[in-house]
Formats: structure tokens, C-alpha cells, sequence
């Protein structure tokens, strides 16, 4: 079939076409390369925290020393040097900027280039922009808005100076500072994120949205996301991130934390196309970051939703910990993997309380010689009677150089539990991109146009406006995948 | 210079040559019919005439509009007017139907350097045109043919043809599998675009059809070549005779 063969050569032009690989030039100012106690109290004074702060820094720090990075993932790459990166990288500025107006004006055109609506007039269709460049968070819009309904929206950073009861009481309450190598660096040198608290009975007036970028080189970035939806509450947040193009690896570990209290419920979703290196394989962020939602009320429900595009490396599981009786867990995930991107990405769905539910949707696309793992527990535990999950896994291979790996762990301990895996393997068919040209559809916008219809399922699921630029992206991120 | 020349045509699939020198004329408004057995060529001709890969041209040649027409990709080939209705339509999972046929209107319309219609007018076109052939709107916001029964998708196919109103409309038993009243329906849909301007090629294995689309001539395919060629006679003689029959005259 020519029309595979030909796929490889041109899946080898699209490293060239990442179009978000340009660097700023704004001078920055920078901890000394490497990390020691040093370091983590001057991140930490840097960002005037309370000596709590500090201290959950430095045990983080210490745990950190005596812990081994995980090595059971599907991805392959050289040795991290932990000790030859930066953990603290901000634009120098004057001061603090207090409106969109004290913002250099590069940092809004970089924010113009990746197309974020950071303008308050731009933003008109209900999305407020928490704009994090590299480890300061730069500018807040709809502040005011959002204040008036008592949602905090705000940099992390400032939430620890100012609510530092509520950041300390829910701060590593989701994901321990002793959780994982890459969590447990996170709490020891993150330097920014967004803090999200969405008080009882309120469902938050817009969607809620952060863009990360990362800019200066080899600087590793370690956002710390925490959101909290107090009872009743409901908050939709998403994420979007982009990375210059670099020939060296870049580190981002992040962690996010979500709780939803009795009848709250949260949406999360991601988009990510950091930089994927390019067609040799060279270059491109290792992602790994480890995302997790407590449901801990009863009836709570907490939606993971993720379009994965970019990134040389992606180790990411968005897991719930279903806790409160009837409380709902869900993740939708579209992963796709071109040219040597490897990919090993999947969720935890932890079945504490009775009548608890999950659903799991992953739709993993591999291209080139990209390999895609699609790795998922579903645990019930024995008191968490009549649990239900029903967990989907599709995958879709583009040429025949690329893999598609499904690792399902299935653990019940309650009889009363039922547990459904499908799982399905396939290739965009002969006959379909024939039908698509001879209606007049040219073969790129064939298989864009058949793939956004296998991840149709993910993407109804995300926020009305980022529904349209996700499909697009899948468009791009395949582009040239067939001759 | 007619619409479309096959000029001793000769195709092989896999190493196997299926037509063995196909010589055939269609003039603007003409309908031709080409019948033939199953493994007599016939849909390898439609697959050709389209562009689909895995039909290897190894002898003669397609003129269509004056223009080398096995040069031209498959899409290009829809730009310009060439349309074939499939006789097995391919189900496309995930992709609404509404969204296919405006993704397909548009990309011809943008190759053809005319003017893309916005969602609300392309749905108006096909509403009209769904409630002609009388397709549920409901089909319409449902994944492309998947879980239509298969007069379902034959009419869809019209219902496409309809839409992009093809110079020359390729049908490959579109007839197949239907009972007489779909066959009507679309026999209706196909009549209501024979215009001096629309020629069409209707291909199929039974003469019933030819009862509702009226052919100027008729072609008879056995074994990759074409062993009688008439009028629209021809068509009942061979319902009488059979295949069998026709073929021992032709030799």
C-alpha cells in the first residue's frame, strides 16, 4: 500500500513544522545551575513564603536525595542530569506588574504568537487567563470578575502568601510530598502554578484556563496546580501548553492537585503540545507529571479530559481517588505520537466508597516510528461495594514503523464490583481515505478528518472553545502523515 | 472531442490484467450503461475511472475534458466533475454525515477556486435534496454509513451525487441489494440530473434498472472486454438471452 509507505516520508518533514519554536529574548534571572538546600530556600524567599512553606520545601528536598527515578515506564531516554539544569528561571522585572499595562510588552507578543487571548477584550467569551512564563506568573485577567462570585483565581505563589490556611491545609493533601521522584522534586523547587478555590455552592461564572510556557533554556519547569471546589461547587479549568524549540532536552514535572468536597464537582482539561523534538528525534520535553483528584465528599465527581500532542517523552496519569460514597471519576484522553515521541499515559481510577463509578475513555494515535502506551489501574477496594468501571481503549496506528502498547491492571477485592476493559487496535483503512479523496477531500484532510472522528468521543468533552483548537491541533500534529 | 475517451484501456490488479482493451466514448448528456457478470471487469472499470490505488494502468489511455486523466489524484478528479457512487459505501466511524458531505462540497469548491458555503447553506442544499430522496434528517447527523442499512447508504450516495451535481456520474451497482421502490427512488434521483450538460455511466449486472434509467447505449463486459454494444435494446435482449448467450454470439 503506497499510501503507508509513503506515510514515513512524510511524517520525517513534520519536525519542521512546529510552529510555536521561537525564543524570547528578555533577560532573565536565574538560581546557579544544579540543586542543593541553597537553592530551595532561595526559590523560596524569592516568592517572601512562610517558614511552612519552607519547611514542607526542604523535607521534599531531602526525601528527593534518598529516591530513585522510576524506570518501569515504556519510555527510553538518556540519563537525566539533575545536577546541570536550573530550578529557578523569571524575566527580571521592575516589579511586580499590577495590570495587563506593566506587562513587557515581548511577553504579550510571545503570548500573541501562541494565539492566548491574554487582552481582557479578547477574552470576552468567558475565559480568564492565568499566563504562566517559565516560573512567574506574569498577568491575571478577570481577577475582579471572578472575586465577585468568591472564586480565588490566582498565581500559587501569591495564594501562600495570601491564603496560606487554605494552600497549607489542601497543599500535598492529594499528592504527598513523599509520592513519587518527580512529585517529591516538584514540592521541593516548584516555583509557580495556578491556585483555584471555588467556595460552597458556587459554580465558578467562566472557564477557568492556565498556558504555560517554557522559554528559557535548559531550565527544568515545575508548576504546582492546586484546585479546590468546596461542597456544591462546580469549576471547569484547562491547561494549554506550548515550548520553544530547543536541541536539548527540557524537564517539566508537574504536579496537579484537585479536591472536590460532598456534591462538588471539577473538569479538568488538558491540552499540551510542548515542543516534541524534532524528526531525528532530537530535542523536546520529557513531561513528567503527575496529576490527581481526590473525590473527597460524597457525590463528587472529578473529570480528567486530555489532548496529548506534543512533548519528546510524555509519563502523565491523571488519576481519581474516588473516596466519598457515589462520587464519579472520568478520563478522556487523546494521545498521539509522531516521529520518535514516545508516550506512556493512562489514569488511576481508585475505588474507595460504595457505589462509586468511573469511565475511562483513551484514544492513543501513533505515527512515524512513535511509540504509544496506554497504561491504566482500576482498583476496588473492599469496602467500596457495587463500584462500576467501564474502561475503553482505543488505538489507531498511521504507517507501520509505529507501536501501540495497552496495559491494563485490574485489582477488585469486592465481589459486588464490575469491571469492563475493551480494547481495540486498528489502521486508517485503504478504503476510507479512498472514499474521502474520491468525494473531492485531499488525503491529509482525509485523515485529519478520520481521526478527529475516532477521538470525537474525547473531544465533545472538552470546554466549547477549545473544542475547535483541539481539533485543529490534531490536524497538525499529523500533518504529513500521509503521501 | 467527447466528454470522456477510453482508448483501449488495459488494467491489472495484483499482477493480473482484469481489462484486456476497453475502447468506450461518452458525449455531453449522454447515459451509457455497462453490463456485465460478476469478475466480468466491471468494477475495476468505476475504480479506475476514480483513481483508486492498486489499479495499474498497463496499457491505453482516459481522456476527460481533453485532459489526461490518469494523472490526476482522486480528489482532483472530483473537482473536475468525475463522480463515482460506490457500491460497497465505506463506513467512517466518529465522522457525522453532515460534516462529510460539507467537508466533501467545500474541498471540491476550494480546488475549483469557488467561493466554500458556510454550514447553514450547505444544510439547507442537503435538506432539500434528503427530503427528495427521502432520507431521515436524523441519518444525517449520524457516523458517516455506520449502522445504515444498505438502501441507506445507496442513497446516501445519491443524495451525494445530487449535492456536487457531477459532469459525469459513475454508478457501480448502485442497484444492488435494493428492492424496486428504493431502486425508483433512486432511479428518480439519478433522471432528475440528466441534462444536456451531465452524462453518466451506470453500471450494473441486471437489466432492471435500465427500466428506470433509460441508457443511449448500452456496453456488454465479459472477461475484461466488451463482446456487444447497442442501444438501449441491447439491454433486453440480454435479460432474455443471458450472458452466456451473448457472449457465444460476440465469439
Amino acid at each position: 500500500m503506497a499510501v503507508l509507505q509513503e506515510t514515513r516520508e512524510r511524517v520525517a518533514s513534520l519536525g519542521e513544522k512546529y510552529k510555536y519554536g521561537f525564543v524570547t529574548d528578555i533577560e532573565m534571572e536565574r538560581a546557579p545551575r544544579g540543586l542543593n538546600e541553597d537553592v530551595v530556600r532561595l526559590i523560596s524567599s524569592k516568592k517572601d513564603e512562610p517558614g511552612w512553606m519552607l519547611d514542607l520545601r526542604l523535607g521534599a528536598y531531602r526525601r528527593w536525595r534518598e529516591m530513585r527515578e522510576p524506570n518501569w515506564a515504556r519510555v527510553h531516554y538518556p540519563k537525566i542530569d539533575y545536577e546541570a539544569a536550573y530550578y529557578y528561571a523569571a524575566p527580571k522585572l521592575a516589579a511586580q506588574p499590577k495590570s495587563l499595562d506593566e506587562v513587557d510588552p515581548k511577553l504579550l507578543e510571545t503570548y500573541e504568537k501562541l494565539g492566548i487571548p491574554l487582552h481582557e477584550q479578547k477574552v470576552l467569551a468567558g475565559v480568564a487567563v492565568d499566563a504562566v512564563f517559565d516560573s512567574v506568573s506574569v498577568a491575571t485577567t478577570f481577577k475582579a470578575k471572578l472575586a465577585e462570585a468568591g472564586v480565588i483565581f490566582c498565581p500559587i505563589s501569591e495564594a501562600i502568601r495570601d491564603h496560606g490556611e487554605l494552600v497549607r491545609r489542601y497543599l500535598g493533601s492529594v499528592v504527598p510530598v513523599t509520592d513519587n521522584f518527580f512529585a517529591t522534586l516538584n514540592s521541593a523547587v516548584f516555583s509557580d502554578g495556578s491556585f483555584v478555590y471555588v467556595p460552597k455552592g458556587v459554580r465558578c461564572p467562566m472557564e477557568l484556563s492556565t498556558y504555560f510556557r517554557i522559554n528559557a533554556s535548559e531550565t527544568g519547569q515545575f508548576e504546582r496546580t492546586l484546585v479546590i471546589a468546596a461542597e456544591g461547587a462546580y469549576v471547569s479549568y484547562l491547561e494549554g501548553c506550548t515550548a520553544p524549540k530547543r536541541d536539548e532536552n527540557q524537564l517539566h514535572a508537574a504536579v496537579v492537585e484537585l479536591v472536590a468536597l460532598e456534591g462538588a464537582e471539577i473538569k479538568y482539561s488538558t491540552v499540551q503540545n510542548w515542543y516534541p523534538g524534532d524528526e531525528q528525534g532530537r530535542g523536546g520535553i520529557y513531561n513528567f507529571v503527575t496529576k490527581r483528584g481526590d473525590c473527597r465528599g460524597s457525590r463528587s465527581k472529578i473529570s480528567w479530559t486530555q489532548v496529548e500532542t506534543g512533548s519528546a517523552i510524555t509519563w502523565k496519569y491523571p488519576s481519581c481517588i474516588l473516596r466519598g460514597d457515589d462520587t464519579v471519576g472520568e478520563f478522556y484522553s487523546i494521545a498521539i505520537a509522531n516521529n520518535y515521541q514516545q508516550a506512556d499515559t493512562g489514569t488511576k481510577m481508585i475505588h474507595l466508597g460504595r457505589n462509586t463509578r468511573s469511565r475511562i475513555v483513551s484514544k492513543g494515535i501513533s505515527a512515524g516510528k512513535a511509540q504509544n502506551t496506554y497504561r491504566g489501574l482500576v482498583s476496588v477496594h473492599p469496602r467500596a461495594a457495587n463500584a462500576r468501571n467501564h474502561t475503553q481503549c482505543d488505538s489507531l496506528l498511521i504507517g507501520k514503523d509505529c507501536g501501540a502498547h495497552t496495559v491494563p491492571y485490574i485489582e477488585s477485592r469486592n465481589p459486588s464490583a464490575r469491571v469492563e476493559h475493551e480494547a481495540t487496535t486498528s489502521k486508517i483503512a485503504e478504503d476510507q481515505l479512498f472514499y474521502c479523496t474520491s468525494r473531492g477531500i485531499g488525503e491529509e484532510e482525509a485523515v485529519a478528518l478520520i481521526v478527529n472522528g475516532f477521538c470525537r468521543e474525547v473531544l465533545q468533552q472538552l470546554p466549547m472553545e477549545f473544542a475547535v483548537e483541539a481539533q485543529k491541533l490534531v490536524s497538525i500534529s499529523l500533518e504529513g502523515s500521509v503521501g | 472531442m467527447s466528454l470522456l475517451d477510453i482508448e483501449d484501456l488495459h488494467v491489472a490488479v495484483e499482477g493480473r490484467e482484469i481489462l484486456k482493451g476497453i475502447t468506450l466514448s461518452i458525449d455531453a448528456g449522454e447515459v451509457h450503461a455497462v453490463m456485465g457478470p460478476n469478475g466480468s471487469g466491471k468494477s475495476t472499470l468505476s475504480y479506475t475511472l476514480a483513481g483508486r490505488e492498486g489499479y495499474q494502468i498497463t496499457g491505453g489511455r482516459i481522456v476527460y475534458k481533453g485532459e489526461d486523466l490518469l494523472a490526476l489524484p482522486p480528489e482532483e478528479r472530483a473537482a473536475k466533475g468525475l463522480f463515482l457512487a460506490l457500491q460497497y459505501p465505506v463506513e467512517i466511524p466518529g465522522v457525522t454525515t453532515m460534516n462529510f458531505l460539507k467537508a466533501s462540497l467545500n474541498a471540491q469548491r476550494r480546488a475549483r477556486g469557488e467561493k466554500e458555503l458556510d454550514a447553514i447553506n450547505v444544510l439547507r442544499l442537503v435538506r432539500e435534496m434528503a427530503a427528495q430522496l427521502k432520507i431521515p434528517e436524523e441519518m444525517l447527523r449520524r457516523a458517516l454509513n455506520v449502522g445504515f442499512s444498505g438502501g441507506e447508504k445507496k442513497r446516501l450516495e445519491i443524495l451525494q451525487m445530487a449535492l456536487f451535481r457531477p459532469t459525469l456520474a459513475v454508478l457501480d451497482e448502485t442497484d444492488s441489494g435494493l428492492d424496486i421502490d428504493a431502486i425508483k427512488l433512486v432511479a428518480e434521483g439519478v433522471n432528475a440530473l440528466r441534462t444536456p450538460e451531465h452524462s453518466m455511466l451506470v453500471i450494473t449486472h441486471y437489466q432492471r434498472l435500465l427500466n428506470h434509467i433509460v441508457p443511449d447505449r448500452v456496453h456488454v463486459l465479459a472477461d475484461g472486454r466488451f463482446v456487444a454494444e447497442g442501444g438501449k435494446e441491447l439491454a433486453l435482449e440480454l435479460e432474455a438471452k443471458g450472458y452466456a448467450g451473448l457472449a457465444r454470439n460476440a465469439a
